[in-house]
């Protein structure tokens, strides 16, 4: 296999990655306000992924300079289209890390609500805007031959794009709700359940619908792919487990179910990076936008080294705070 | 019109960021510090001024972590060409940045902050240096890929024209990255003693915990005197290394535009920009500039006139010669703020040997308002290197007007530079609304979680 098909792969498996474990904090951050109930309830939730959002987040700070790295046309290109796209979803980003180390530090209702409805907003525009990306790069944008983009901000809105990012918030959204249930005790379970009950079955149908496009628009005929069919069993399988007392194994369903959509997504892509929709020529594809071999070396040595070791301390945090989180008896602050 | 606000952009967002950088680097390896001191004495003075110093960190860190994004993402969004031409040599010490020290800080920020009830103390604290070494990792890559595009090395231009890696050892050990990293860390560290101080003086002043704050006000200085002296040789020697590889940016430095042998330094000057070349000087030390520039005493420097002429034979007509008022004022304003701090460190280390640290009012005051000065020197120092680095953008490779991207307008540069002054402007006002309020109030807070947990009950919320 050659270095810049690994790094495709690389790639791919960051943003399945990304989408996995931040996917479940996306969902939290979009339901704490309404599984949460009370202050105190709002709090128990955000605690949930308290150790862990931050590193989770680094996966897509990972995923873009893997891009820029071993392939700087597809950074260039594709960064440089979704301009404004990318501006509204730094602010995103920027209400939401904020809002976890700043909304508690004072006690204050216009101060909690503030960064409450920045954390909410910025959860909800997170996957909604990373979805349109990753879903125009399988349907293509207006790209010419020097591979630059000459479309404008509603060039980005395709109709499969838009499709993706509501995929994306409604996997994330069971994604949290499994996970609260999963992290959570008493009433405050007994919502996230609910509420994964009745997202489970928005996401089955949205799930389905949005492979079914995918499929066209890949123009894959009418045979699913074994990861699509993998996916819809799983989101199915996440809606069943969540009123169960299965609570890990709901959670683990929607996290497969995602990691199926995102990896679909990026295997309907493969040997292209980047579709041209002016001219299928212009596609940037693994070979035309790699960067030299010795670079890909390089890298592959840094990634095979030292990935296995996030892997195993990452891990490791996530043992460390296993157990459920619950209100303290009688602190208000 | 797009070009020059992308710079702009640029310019104000990397300013905005490394304001929180350096505290970030400086405060997590004091409040490491402050954490192994009382895992050694099992004093609980000091885990109440790590859990106090460790909020200000926290504070802080979040910030510095969604201002970085915008760092990550702004060489695609507004400078393409630049990606496209050097993504094969400059993302690679991105990629591994974040391979090997944004999982690395973020995973033990969470296990550190989360992790006090859980935790053996041993591990504890092991997680507090893995934060910190993850701060000193990402500014090595960060400089490993800044260097580079002051002084490209072990790379070649591919068929098409792009910058390709061919020796990575080259980039790790390229003269300006060695002692530009070195320069930089000195400087997080010079940050996180003086914000320590700062606050430590402020109660002293008060009159408040003052045995608690006495000791932090001890620790910054035991650690800023010895940094502050290394760091004004290394920012010495950094200065030789540029005017090796970047002869303008030296001679810029000190308006020199006609060649000199031996060169004198000037401490002010009047004038001396690219419409009045021969500046009223004040105050004129003989041979400092040849010792500053060359290390040696009688060393020449080359005046800016004959580097034009140099590089109008070597790269076609052009203006090569950067902003020489930036250039001039930059470096001073670091080397004199940086000689005040040295002063007002060698007095501390005074005070505190004659053991009247806490009385001495006056010092305190000043070290109070010392708390601007790392901000003013870290900008003139990145002002120096990057402004003194035009017009271009990798030396000698590409310039900064050729660099953005095609496909983005000035309407939407526009666009993106308002939105981004707009969240800067409300993340500095509550960045400083809970700083403020945590380094004044904070100590009940710091009390609270320092307190041992009541067996059986559940932990409260650190969020």
């Amino acid at each position: 296999m050659q270095l810049h098909t690994i790094w495709f792969i690389i790639i791919a498996v960051l943003w399945v990655g990304f989408f996995v474990l931040e996917g479940f904090d996306f969902g939290v951050g979009m339901l704490h306000r309404f599984i949460g109930g009370s202050e105190i309830g709002r709090r128990v939730c955000i605690n949930t992924v308290g150790p862990w959002w931050d590193g989770n987040e680094v996966w897509l700070i990972v995923a873009g300079a893997s891009m820029f790295a071993a392939f700087p046309g597809w950074y260039a290109t594709m960064f440089s289209a979704l301009y404004l796209a990318l501006v509204v979803l730094l602010v995103a980003l920027f209400g939401r890390g904020v809002s976890f180390e700043w909304r508690g530090k004072r006690d204050d209702a216009r101060w909690l609500s503030s960064w409450s409805w920045a954390l909410t907003i910025g959860s909800l525009l997170i996957p909604l805007l990373v979805g349109v990306a990753l879903g125009d790069l399988l349907h293509g944008l207006p790209i010419d031959s020097k591979h630059e983009f000459t479309g404008n901000f509603f060039s980005l809105l395709t109709g499969y794009g838009l499709m993706t990012g509501v995929t994306m918030v409604v996997l994330s959204l069971l994604h949290g709700a499994t996970f609260l249930a999963l992290k959570t005790t008493d009433e405050i379970r007994d919502r996230a359940q609910a509420a994964a009950r009745s997202i489970g079955v928005v996401a089955i149908f949205v799930n389905i619908a949005w492979c079914i496009w995918t499929l066209v628009v890949i123009g894959g005929g009418t045979v699913p792919q074994p990861t699509q069919i993998f996916g819809v069993i799983a989101v199915i399988f996440a809606q069943r487990l969540s009123t169960t007392d299965n609570d890990g194994w709901a959670f683990a369903a929607s996290g497969f179910a995602i990691a199926a959509a995102i990896g679909q997504l990026f295997i309907a892509l493969y040997p292209n990076v980047m579709v041209s929709s002016t001219n299928h020529a212009y596609n940037l594809t693994v070979n035309n936008a790699a960067a030299g071999h010795y670079g890909l070396v390089v890298m592959t040595v840094v990634a095979v080294l030292f990935f296995p070791i996030v892997l195993l301390y990452q891990g490791w945090s996530f043992h460390v705070f296993r157990r459920r989180v619950s209100a303290p008896p009688t602190s208000s602050s | 019109m797009a070009n020059d606000l992308a710079r702009w952009q640029f310019a104000t967002t990397t300013i905005y960021h490394f304001f929180f950088v350096p505290v970030t680097i400086g405060l997590a390896f004091l409040v490491a510090i402050l954490q192994t001191v009382w895992y050694r004495t099992d004093n609980p003075d000091y885990k109440r001024m790590t859990r106090f110093f460790g909020t200000l960190l926290l504070i802080n860190v979040a910030i510095g972590v969604v201002t970085g994004l915008v760092q990550e993402f702004q060489f695609g969004m507004n400078w393409s060409t630049y990606s496209r031409f050097v993504g094969g040599v400059f993302g690679a010490p991105l990629a591994m940045e974040g391979i090997l020290a944004f999982f690395l800080e973020s995973t033990f920020l969470g296990l550190w902050l989360f992790g006090w009830d859980r935790l053996p103390k041993r591990v504890h604290l092991a997680c507090i240096w893995a934060v910190s070494a993850g701060t000193m990792l990402s500014a090595m890559f960060i400089l490993v890929a800044n260097s580079w595009m002051q002084h490209p090395v072990g790379y070649k231009l591919n068929s098409q024209g792009q910058a390709v890696l061919t020796n990575v050892w080259a980039l790790l050990v390229n003269p300006t990255f060695v002692w530009g990293y070195a320069h930089v860390l000195l400087a997080g560290l010079i940050t996180g003693c003086l914000v320590m101080l700062a606050v430590s003086a402020w109660y002293l002043r008060k009159g408040e915990h003052v045995e608690s704050f006495h000791r932090t006000a001890k620790v910054a200085l035991i650690v800023l005197i010895p940094t502050i002296v290394i760091q004004l040789s290394v920012g010495n020697q950094l200065g030789v290394i540029e005017n090796k590889y970047q002869p303008m940016k030296i001679a810029a430095a000190e308006a020199q535009w006609t060649s000199c042998k031996p060169c004198s330094f000037s401490a002010f000057q009047i004038g001396g920009g690219a419409n009045d070349q021969t500046p009223t000087e004040i105050i004129p030390i003989p041979h400092l500039l040849s010792i500053l520039a060359t290390n040696t005493f009688g060393g020449a420097v080359t005046g800016l006139h004959e580097l034009q002429s140099q590089y109008e034979k070597k790269y076609g007509p052009g203006n090569y010669v950067p902003d020489v008022f930036v250039q001039y004022w930059s470096i001073r304003v670091m080397a004199y703020l940086a000689s005040a701090i040295l002063l007002l460190a060698l007095w501390g280390g005074w005070l505190l040997h004659k053991d009247r640290l806490r009385n001495s009012r006056l010092f305190l005051l000043l070290c109070v308002w010392a708390v601007v000065t790392p901000f003013v020197m870290n900008t003139a120092g990145w002002l120096l290197t990057e402004s003194g680095r035009q017009p271009w953008i990798v030396q000698g490779l590409q310039k900064t007007v050729n660099a953005n991207s095609p496909s983005v307008s000035a309407t939407e540069v526009w666009i993106s530079l308002a939105v981004f002054a707009l969240s800067y402007i409300v993340l500095a006002w509550a960045d400083l609304i809970l700083m403020l309020r945590y380094s004044r109030r904070g100590m009940a807070h710091a009390d609270a979680e320092a307190a041992e947990p009541v067996a059986g009950a559940a932990p409260s919320l650190t969020y």
